[in-house]
């Protein structure tokens, strides 16, 4: 009983006289995970309907996504447009984050304030507001315009990312470096991107999670043969319970949650 | 006065490192241009084009009739109630249920906190998508919930629990949560443990200490998340779009509505411009009360 009685706080609360606290945490805790984690074991249900526990279990619906052309493109399509907005954002974020870090000039602020704008506007302005410019531009249902529109989504992210790492890491060692000799190139891929390598790649992981989930802006601006996955989702969703998508949602929580694990890896390996 | 030319050469040394600086700078600034290309071209000129979309009428002179309607017909109104009441009722629902996690996250010694921050970093990291999903299954008729409920004898025969009002603030607070718990936790870990400490040195109560030392330092924490949910549940399309089932219209799913049926895009631009109008002020009044800044990347 010494855990029970031992104090918990510096206001000498014991253990055992704030145990509904922990009661109370666990409870919402499981109704935040649950929801999250019950579409796995409903995937391998042998039935039409989504009953929990499943009364025979198989892979069928699994079998049902694997067989299909048309959720096997859209994976291909959410995978490729996924690969490409973190190959553009991330480099496009960490550059501007660095330059409105370094640069003292009064314009810094304002630029930074403008590139955030895409986490300020609602979404549902951007999606159809880049429907409207794209159609003009026959970006529509293509991949450029696709990973053009998740690059903006993504950019800002990134530059939140890199710019709590800069400020965290010291500036002077360029400097250093500098003085040294090297030019200001050389110093920042030679001395400060190492030290900020673990954020830029969290930042890259972002970025390709912030396209494959992307919803909104995907079920406006992609179709055809390059509707994405979530875009046909959201179409099974509306219409109908196709037991398919707890196929592949277990799948789409499969690939976030290695996504989370490694930023975690990375983050603890930092320290 | 005559200057010698010592100085003279240090003086014009001065100025050259100046303007160097200058051009460095300018330089700099460049780097970010890539950027600003992108979101301008998805994000500012588009937003752009549906202002001047939502000023013009039919014939494509400038009129304000987009704007008149919005406030004559009864339908819009109803969208904008359901959307602020959607938007507060969650928030609301994210303030009870968030604030104990995140205190109790805070107060873990950090091996710990670690591992049950993933109970709120997993979700967080799902696509809504999936998430709106599970709750389309477990609150359906024959769903989970329907099945637990009458089993314990809550209710005798199964309940509607979406499509419909409840099953959208269920869904949405179950979404919006982790943007609430993640900068409260954040505000709650900069609490010196010593401030409560020397409150209960000096007699307060626990309940006293909590009440005028925690609380009020973990306020700002509290307002910017509890900012974040508000802002992001005012636009929200999908959740409501699912699990409401046409029967909750908030003002993103109307603003489709009116381009899938109409076809009318000046009536859904007002709509957006109003949007975002309601977002920037709800932005502006709170960042009266904090910096953002400060939400953003923690104490500089």
């Amino acid at each position: 009983m010494s855990w029970w009685t031992s104090p918990a706080t510096e206001t000498q609360i014991s253990h055992g006289d704030r145990f509904w606290l922990y009661v109370l945490a666990a409870i919402i805790m499981l109704l935040l995970i649950i929801p999250t984690l019950i579409v796995i074991p409903m995937s391998f249900s042998d039935s039409q309907y989504l009953e929990f526990p499943p009364e025979q279990w198989s892979l069928r619906w699994y079998g049902e996504y694997f067989d299909s052309t048309k959720w096997m493109r859209a994976t291909v399509t959410s995978l490729q447009v996924g690969f490409l907005t973190l190959l553009v954002a991330t480099p496009l974020g960490t550059m501007a984050a660095y330059a409105l870090f370094v640069s003292g000039h009064r314009f810094a602020k304002i630029i930074f304030m403008l590139l955030i704008t895409p986490m300020i506007v609602p979404v549902i302005l951007i999606a159809i507001g880049v429907f409207y410019a794209f159609g003009r531009m026959g970006l529509n249902n293509s991949i450029t315009g696709l990973v053009l529109a998740h690059t903006a989504m993504a950019t800002p992210l990134v530059m939140i990312v890199i710019t709590a790492a800069l400020r965290s890491y010291d500036l002077n060692q360029e400097r250093v470096a500098r003085s040294l000799g090297a030019t200001r190139i050389k110093a920042f891929f030679m001395v400060t991107l190492p030290q900020i390598k673990f954020s830029v790649v969290t930042a890259g992981l972002l970025s390709f999670l912030t396209s494959f989930d992307e919803v909104i802006i995907a079920i406006f601006v992609s179709g055809g043969k390059n509707a994405t996955l979530t875009k046909h989702m959201f179409a099974a969703l509306r219409d109908f319970i196709d037991p398919t998508i707890a196929a592949i949602s277990t799948i789409m929580v499969g690939v976030s949650t290695a996504l989370l694990l490694a930023t975690q890896f990375i983050g603890r390996r930092k320290k | 006065m005559p200057v010698s030319p010592d100085i003279e050469r240090s003086m014009l040394n001065g100025q050259e490192l100046k303007s160097q600086k200058k051009r460095e700078e300018w330089v700099l600034l460049g780097l970010s241009l890539p950027a600003i290309f992108v979101i301008a071209l998805v994000v500012i000129l588009p937003v752009g084009w549906l202002f001047y979309l939502s000023f013009v009428d039919g014939h494509g002179s400038f009129s304000l009739e987009h704007y008149q309607k919005m406030v004559e017909y009864k339908s819009y109104a109803r969208v904008f109630i359901a959307t602020f009441k959607v938007s507060a009722l969650t928030t609301l629902i994210c303030i009870v249920l968030g604030y104990p996690i995140a205190y109790f996250l805070a107060a873990l010694p950090s091996r710990w906190s670690g591992i049950f921050m993933l109970a709120v970093l997993l979700p967080f990291w799902t696509s809504l998508l999936v998430r709106t999903y599970a709750w389309l299954v477990l609150l359906q008729r024959k769903g989970l919930l329907n099945d637990l409920a009458i089993q314990i004898g809550l209710w005798d025969s199964p309940v509607k629990l979406v499509h419909n009002m409840t099953g959208t603030l269920i869904g949405m607070a179950h979404i919006m949560l982790p943007f609430l718990v993640l900068p409260l936790y954040g505000a709650m870990k900069k609490i010196e443990p010593d401030m409560m400490q020397a409150a209960s040195n000096l007699g307060a109560s626990p309940v006293r200490a909590f009440g005028s030392i925690y609380l009020p330092l973990s306020i700002s924490g509290l307002a910017a998340g509890s900012l974040i949910v508000f802002v992001l549940c005012l636009g929200f399309y999908v959740t409501p779009a699912v699990l409401g089932g046409g029967r909750v219209v908030m003002v993103a799913t109307q603003i489709t509505a009116i381009l899938e049926h109409q076809f009318n895009w000046g009536a859904a631009s007002a709509l957006g411009v109003v949007l975002l109008l309601a977002t920037v002020l709800a932005l502006y009044l709170a960042g009266r009360f904090f910096k953002f800044d400060t939400a953003l990347f923690g104490k500089r």
